[in-house]
């Protein structure tokens, strides 16, 4: 592929929970070039000990979210020429979330929030049942139709001022997964996960900034899942049921 | 580092109202203090009316009604984003409820005037 004349300058912060410092990079301009293909010509060319993480770059896997000058976004689907500002791209890791080295973050305390918020399937059945017949315009199917689509990659809890301001919050990707299993009448266990997302660093911590909603990849909108588990929240509570 | 989305219309709605809040939480002690004055001391409840006939006073006062009104309209449309049926557009009903407290504003400034 044909070279373009113009270089980019990148900023990468490097370094590891002790600290880090921005290293600058000149970085030759490519047609169709995204923020990954400049993260890897980096480690290729200039830095072989630089630390990021990818396994798709198609946009499926969720594993390559990064802060793109200020913004949390996925490294493979993301364009330069949509994130440069000016000839500059500053790329840092994930916000929010515990650095191990360079771009890459440590995702078990995501992950085990994705467990206390109940984001997991209790099935009221076996494979040797027949299987559900659910039909896709029910209202609570369409409602978690809306917010399966989450990859995991925290771009969402990295845009999160909440879990920035309570770190203990189980933020909005955590949060979505459960208001989509709320809405499945074939789980076993909404009692649980309803008292789940009502624990002190659940649902009632949002302030519905929407800044989840805003840089969600795959545009979900954990807004409106949250506030979806708030008014069941009170209902369930104005019967009794937690 | 600029944090992500501090430029959306909706988090500046959420600052406003977080903010406005504060604000009248501050002044609603001393306002009614002065309410209070009427009971037990009217001359220096007069000298506080007398203050709100300086222009700079009315001004304070506008903002004031701002506070209020942007509070009042910006609480309506939390409570609407938390127990109505999602609302796609978000960033429309911020604009409304800030562009109904600048009017109420305004008004009050025209008949402080």
């Amino acid at each position: 592929m044909a070279e373009l004349s113009d270089e980019l300058e990148v900023a990468v912060w490097q370094g590891d929970r002790a600290g880090g410092a921005m290293r600058i990079y000149s970085v030759p301009q490519r047609p169709s070039q995204t923020v990954l293909d400049v993260v890897t010509w980096i480690q290729r060319n200039v830095e072989p000990g630089l630390s990021y993480r990818f396994a798709c770059r198609v946009g499926m896997c969720g594993s390559c979210a990064m802060m793109v000058n200020g913004q949390p976004r996925w490294a493979c689907r993301t364009h330069i020429k949509a994130a440069l500002a000016g000839n500059h791209l500053e790329l840092r890791p994930l916000r929010n979330l515990p650095v191990i080295k360079d771009l890459a973050c440590d995702m078990s305390e995501f992950f085990h929030k994705w467990q206390q918020a109940e984001g997991r399937f209790y099935p009221t059945a076996d494979r040797h049942e027949p299987v559900a017949k659910i039909s896709p315009a029910s209202p609570r199917r369409a409602a978690a139709n809306k917010g399966i689509e989450c990859i995991n990659c925290a771009a969402c809890y990295a845009a999160c001022d909440v879990v920035a301001w309570n770190p203990g919050y189980l933020g909005p990707a955590a949060l979505n997964r459960a208001w989509t299993l709320l809405n499945d009448v074939r789980d076993g266990a909404q009692k649980r996960r309803q008292r789940a997302v009502l624990q002190n660093n659940g649902c009632q911590n949002c302030h519905s900034m929407q800044g989840c909603a805003s840089f969600c990849p795959v545009a979900l909108n954990p807004t409106a899942a949250i506030a979806g588990l708030k008014r069941t929240a009170l209902r369930a509570i104005r019967q009794g049921q937690v | 580092m600029m944090r992500p989305h501090h430029k959306s219309s909706l988090w500046l709605g959420f600052l406003l109202h977080r903010l406005s809040g504060l604000i009248l939480a501050l002044f609603l002690p001393l306002h009614f203090y002065v309410l209070g004055l009427a009971l037990v001391d009217t001359a220096a409840l007069d000298g506080y009316l007398i203050l709100t006939r300086n222009p700079v006073v009315k001004f304070m006062e506008c903002t004031l009604v701002f506070l209020l009104a942007v509070h009042l309209f910006g609480g309506l449309r939390v409570l609407a984003l938390e127990f109505l049926p999602w609302h796609s557009r978000q960033k429309t009903l911020v604009a409304a409820s800030s562009a109904a407290a600048l009017f109420l504003a305004c008004l009050f400034l025209l008949r402080a005037f």
